[in-house]
């Protein structure tokens, strides 16, 4: 199951496990990226809270954390071609994988069909 | 996801429209707040119009800048008290850079002066041009008349094969060489037309009414060598140019001798002095600064950006005014005043990302070597 929030992030479920990254609709804002900071494998990251810094050619952003959890694995394709995020955002492009803290976090995101709504009200 | 950059969107007012706004739109582009007038940020994205503007040829709309055109009596003489430059040595067809200065010798704008004839026409920033006018009615005598070209559009076409697709249409504009500029005929109408540009590149700025400027901007482009141009990969190919962005390498609180543009004050001016700021630039230019804008090659692919500060071991020494990744040269590259004792060209010194310490060393500029047209 795949939850998105309001701040263009994706949280992909699977068992135990969730992957993040940043949805189609992000890259697209951010335009060309040339560089992903993620944090270390052992992070306790929070809701809401800073998790990985995303740099286009022309900004620094921000990527949130969708819910609470510890970062278990980062893609390290992504530093060697951060342009994964522009060509495969929602596959390839993942960001990290973290444990999921608290389950009831994910029934505060929005489903596939919310997120698409909610991007075309922008 | 959020953008750190607040910047100076002025997002609580209403954005003016560019001549060429649906223009923009129809092209595809991103539009958003850049100097109170809504903008084309980019079109198919800002790597690949960078590249295409280094390789081939771009269009880019600069009709947010302020085209004034002086004139009156002792022209010449009332413009040498407030700006810093020869204009006897400004012949009919020249172009220069020049500096509106504070009286503290701080940069209010950086700007071009051309010798039209019994006229003289500036080029100023689309941010400041309404100061600037402000500036300079004061500052000039009331008999001299400052007029705002706001019916003028300017465009600006700019890269190695600029010269190809315009003399298609201009022959005559493959004649001037860098900074001369001469009036034409594009497809009917009179435009002035500059070899001059922001990139580093080979290229001109076309002056134009603003009612033609969608008909000549379509003609362009639709010559295979020429795509419109955001302003995004305008930043990007100015910074591998090392050319100052004025609000950011530029501002009241830095002086042209440290931004390395001393040659912005002619050398008559050196010594005579008369123009404001002059007595705190004239000693820079005898003592030295005490600090220096410099480029910087950043190790890694993390770009630093504008405020990141510089460091040499713990002491704090400066602090970056521009900075991002370059896309011809694939590596993080920056501008940032720096004291002048660390000023020195392979200088190792570090620059603070979120905590972080990057490796980085004075480079010279351009990053990208200048590829001006100055003559075969």
């Amino acid at each position: 199951m795949r939850y998105f929030t309001d701040e263009h992030e994706w949280i992909e479920v699977d068992g135990e496990v969730a992957t993040v990254g940043i949805t189609d609709y992000a890259q697209g804002q951010l335009g060309d990226i040339v560089f992903v900071e993620l944090p270390p494998v052992g992070t306790a990251i929070t809701k809401g809270k800073d998790a990985a810094v995303v740099e286009s050619v022309k900004a620094a952003s921000d990527v949130y954390a969708p819910i609470d959890g510890e970062v278990t694995e980062i893609n390290s394709a992504l530093e060697e071609d951060p342009a994964l995020v522009n060509t495969a955002p929602e596959a390839e492009g993942w960001f990290f994988r973290m444990t999921i803290a608290d389950a009831g976090q994910l029934t505060e995101l929005m489903d596939a069909a919310a997120y698409k709504a909610f991007i075309e009200s922008l | 996801m959020s953008d750190h950059d607040t910047d100076e969107t002025l997002e609580d007012l209403p954005l003016a429209a560019l001549p060429l706004d649906a223009w923009h739109r129809a092209c595809g582009a991103r539009m958003v707040p850049f100097a109170g007038y809504a903008m084309p940020i980019q079109y198919e994205g800002i790597l690949a119009e960078h590249k295409w503007t280094r390789e081939n040829a771009g269009l880019f709309d600069v009709s947010h800048m302020g085209q004034l055109l002086l004139s009156g009596p002792d022209l010449d003489a009332a413009v040498e008290a407030v700006l810093p430059i020869d204009l006897s040595t400004l012949k009919l067809g020249q172009q220069r850079y020049s500096l509106l200065l504070d009286e503290n010798g701080g940069v209010l704008d950086d700007l071009m002066v051309s010798r039209w004839p019994e006229a003289l026409y500036l080029v100023v920033n689309g941010a400041t041009k309404w100061d600037d006018i402000g500036t300079l009615r004061v500052a000039l005598p009331d008999d001299i008349t400052i007029h705002h070209m706001d019916e003028h559009a300017l465009l600006a076409l700019q890269g190695p094969k600029a010269v190809d697709a315009l003399a298609r249409h201009v022959p005559e504009a493959a004649g001037l060489t860098f900074m001369k500029f001469g009036r034409f005929k594009l497809a009917g109408h009179d435009v002035t037309i500059a070899r001059a540009g922001y990139t580093g590149e080979d290229g001109f700025e076309i002056s134009l009414p603003a009612a033609v400027a969608a008909e000549v901007a379509d003609l362009l482009c639709a010559e295979p060598e020429v795509k419109p141009i955001g302003l995004g990969a305008r930043d990007s190919l100015r910074l591998e140019a090392g050319l100052p962005l004025y609000g950011h390498d530029l501002s009241p609180e830095t002086s042209p001798i440290e931004a390395g543009l001393t040659f912005g004050i002619n050398k008559r001016r050196r010594t005579e002095g008369g123009f404001p700021g002059a007595e705190r630039i004239i000693r820079e230019i005898n003592e030295g600064p005490a600090r220096r804008w410099v480029g910087l090659t950043i190790e890694g692919r993390l770009p630093a950006r504008e405020g990141a500060e510089v460091f040499a071991g713990a002491q704090k020494i400066g602090k970056v005014t521009s900075g991002g990744f370059s896309p011809t040269l694939q590596v993080p590259i920056a501008l940032a005043y720096v004291a002048s004792a660390h000023a020195a060209i392979g200088t190792q010194i570090e620059v603070a990302v979120r905590g972080k310490r990057l490796a980085a060393t004075v480079t010279p500029t351009p990053f990208v070597p200048h590829r001006y047209y100055r003559g075969s």
